[in-house]
């Protein structure tokens, strides 16, 4: 790879990640706005116009926070927990094409790197970010750290199962492992409803969804920081921009699921292109964008209605209907695939 | 820059198990451990085998060493405590250990020429190309393979359960 | 190709190398700017205001240990079930069959668990924490 390329490399991930975090950051206001608004009260206001310059606010407040590292931590593993959960949520963020192949300079703009096992890499990636959490409960010396971050593992890893599961329905559709073609296979129609896995795989999109829902830990799997009874959960004793990186890896993976379920269920970037070129070309972006924002919408608008699992109701769920579910999903699928083919 | 890639990872691979062996605290050296399969699996996609580094690190760094981490938690394991190491080890230990080294460099320098070293990417181990292998070579052992995780699903109940169960 | 192939992961080490280096800055921005005035009370770790009591790294169910087990055991057949799904259009109805006798042996195995309550949070062996 020559110099030039590889600092026009540099500069777009630097741009992606830029653009990247403003979204993570804003995705935190839109979350705060819409259950406000679904709670019948007003959320953010103060900071600019509608609060939006809040999360502006929030970062500037919690990087001057009094850095506190409580007594009896377990001191590199404590500090390593929150970068381990940062890095691996931004990193799995590197093989998510955002449109079609748009080459300039010999560099793909909407991509960081199309690898062939794309979806693969995502999940061993998503499989690190276990560490960062049963880490950070167990370095912490606390009793809710410790609970949290032990709930925590056990939930990921068990709903990690179950989405792995859904996701082998999608692959048999498409036949292979890289997200650009998994998208590619869902263009075109069938009479009026466009071909996107969703309607083939509904019950693999729910298992998908539900699992990738618990996996992020978000409500109503969020026992993990369940506050009436575990005060924060695995970060409980973090404070300052640590308790932040843990903020944004939450929200950075929930961005990851939502682009993923439209990358795999929803046909990505297709969508209805029309006018000139310059049009043809922002489109696919904007039905990207558009979905991913339906998906974050969903996620909020879930947290807004849904009450809290108890513990052992949320390990029954993910164990003995998701996981049977989509073992079940999964061999019809192949059965009718089979079939269709022979 | 190949070379280069290889001697960073292959570094760190052996830098991750020296470290696992001198950390006292388990925890430390469960970490190492992580480290070293990560390591591997760079190696791993070096050679051009993706699925088998996606696999390394899912099951391995991913999977067992979650198990790994949780029993030193479970256990609430300790910083080891250093007995006095037997004389012999101490002081045969390392000469031998040179010698072993050396003997393996020196097999390994006559067996292979510089020439026949193994390439970046000699081994595409594309996904579709070990699902063709296993599933259509291999079959026999893949079936017995399913065997194999039935009878550790009830080893590791056996293991887990009370004698009153 | 192998080429290629090598320079479709460049971009990623160069991803790791600065969102790395993201985190770090973060951990050292924080520990620089924000002010620092410990005391005891504010370092000793959250027990809802009182005195935390014992060692916070107690020993918990053995649950947890058993779920980590069996993900492993399950994890294992579902990377077998990627490479079998990528090519399952060559294999038609015999790959259909072939993954069916596999999926049937492990589901066995799923529903000896089941059967043993090893999927049952609550039915809990004893007090320990957890």
């Amino acid at each position: 790879m020559s110099l030039p390329i590889l600092i026009f490399t540099l500069a777009k991930i630097v741009v992606i990640l830029l653009v990247l975090l403003t979204v993570v950051a804003y995705a935190v206001w839109f979350e705060r706005k819409l259950v406000a608004r679904i709670q019948s009260r007003w959320g953010p206001t103060r900071v600019g116009p509608h609060g939006l310059l809040q999360p502006l606010a929030d970062a500037i407040k919690l990087l001057t926070k009094e850095d506190i590292t409580p007594s009896g931590v377990f001191g590199l593993v404590y500090l390593l927990a929150p970068a381990l959960s940062l890095i691996t949520a931004l990193l799995a963020f590197s093989v998510i094409p955002f449109g079609p192949v748009t080459e300039v300079g010999g560099v793909d703009l909407f991509q960081i790197a199309d690898l062939d096992i794309g979806l693969l890499f995502i999940l061993s990636i998503s499989s690190m970010g276990v560490y960062g959490i049963v880490l950070a409960g167990w370095s912490s010396n606390s009793k809710y750290s410790l609970l949290g971050g032990l709930r925590s593992s056990a939930q990921m890893i068990s709903y990690e199962l179950a989405a792995g599961l859904s996701l082998v329905g999608v692959l048999l559709l498409s036949g292979s492992l890289n997200l650009r073609e998994i998208v590619n296979a869902q263009t075109g129609v069938w009479g009026i409803i466009p071909r996107w896995n969703v309607f083939p795989q509904f019950i693999g999109f729910f298992c998908f969804l539900t699992a990738a829902i618990a996996e992020t830990n978000r409500l109503p799997f969020d026992l993990p920081e369940a506050e009436t009874e575990l005060v924060a959960g695995y970060h409980t004793e973090y404070s300052s921009m640590k308790f932040a990186m843990f903020f944004m890896a939450e929200y950075t993976n929930m961005l990851t699921v939502s682009c993923l379920a439209t990358l795999l269920f929803f046909g990505g970037w297709h969508g209805p292109t029309f006018g000139p070129a310059v049009l043809q070309a922002i489109l696919p972006l904007f039905w990207f964008s558009l979905k991913v924002l339906c998906f974050l919408f969903l996620y909020v608008w879930i947290r807004g209605t849904l009450p809290r699992f108890r513990y052992d109701q949320l390990m029954a769920f993910g164990w003995k209907v998701l996981v049977p579910v989509a073992l079940g999903n999964l061999v019809l699928t192949s059965f009718i695939v089979a079939l269709w083919s022979a | 820059m190949y070379p280069l890639f290889f001697f960073v990872f292959a570094t760190a691979a052996v830098g991750f198990a020296i470290n696992l062996l001198v950390q006292r605290h388990p925890i430390h050296s469960a970490l190492s451990l992580i480290g070293v399969m990560a390591s591997l699996a760079s190696l791993y996609l070096m050679l051009g085998a993706e699925f088998i580094a996606a696999v390394q690190v899912i099951v391995y760094a991913g999977a067992i060493m979650v198990l790994f981490v949780f029993v030193i938690m479970l256990l609430n394991a300790g910083e080891e405590e250093r007995t006095d190491r037997s004389r012999l080890a101490k002081y045969l230990g390392m000469p031998l250990f040179l010698v072993f080294l050396v003997t393996l460099a020196t097999i390994l320098s006559r067996q292979f020429s510089p020439n026949s070293m193994v390439q970046f990417g000699d081994f595409p181990g594309h996904t579709a190309d070990i699902g063709r292998r296993l599933f259509q070579n291999f079959l026999l052992p893949f079936e017995v393979v399913s065997i194999l995780i039935l009878i550790a699903i009830v080893g590791a109940v056996v293991l887990a359960r009370k004698e009153t169960y | 190709m192998p080429n290629s192939y090598f320079q479709n992961y460049i971009p990623v080490l160069v991803m790791l190398g600065v969102v790395a280096f993201l985190a770090g800055a973060m951990l050292v921005l924080s520990y620089l700017l924000g002010q620092r005035r410990p005391s005891r009370e504010k370092l000793a770790p959250y027990e809802c205001g009182i005195t935390p009591t014992g060692d916070a790294r107690q020993r918990f169910s053995v649950k947890f240990y058993l779920v980590a087990m069996v993900f492993i055991l399950f994890d294992v057949e579902v990377i077998f079930l990627y490479p079998w799904a990528v090519i399952f259009r060559e294999l038609k109805l015999f790959g259909f069959v072939e993954m069916l006798l596999f999926i049937l042996l492990v589901a066995a195995g799923f529903a000896y668990l089941w059967k043993k309550g090893i999927l049952d949070w609550t039915k809990s062996d004893s007090g320990e924490f957890g």
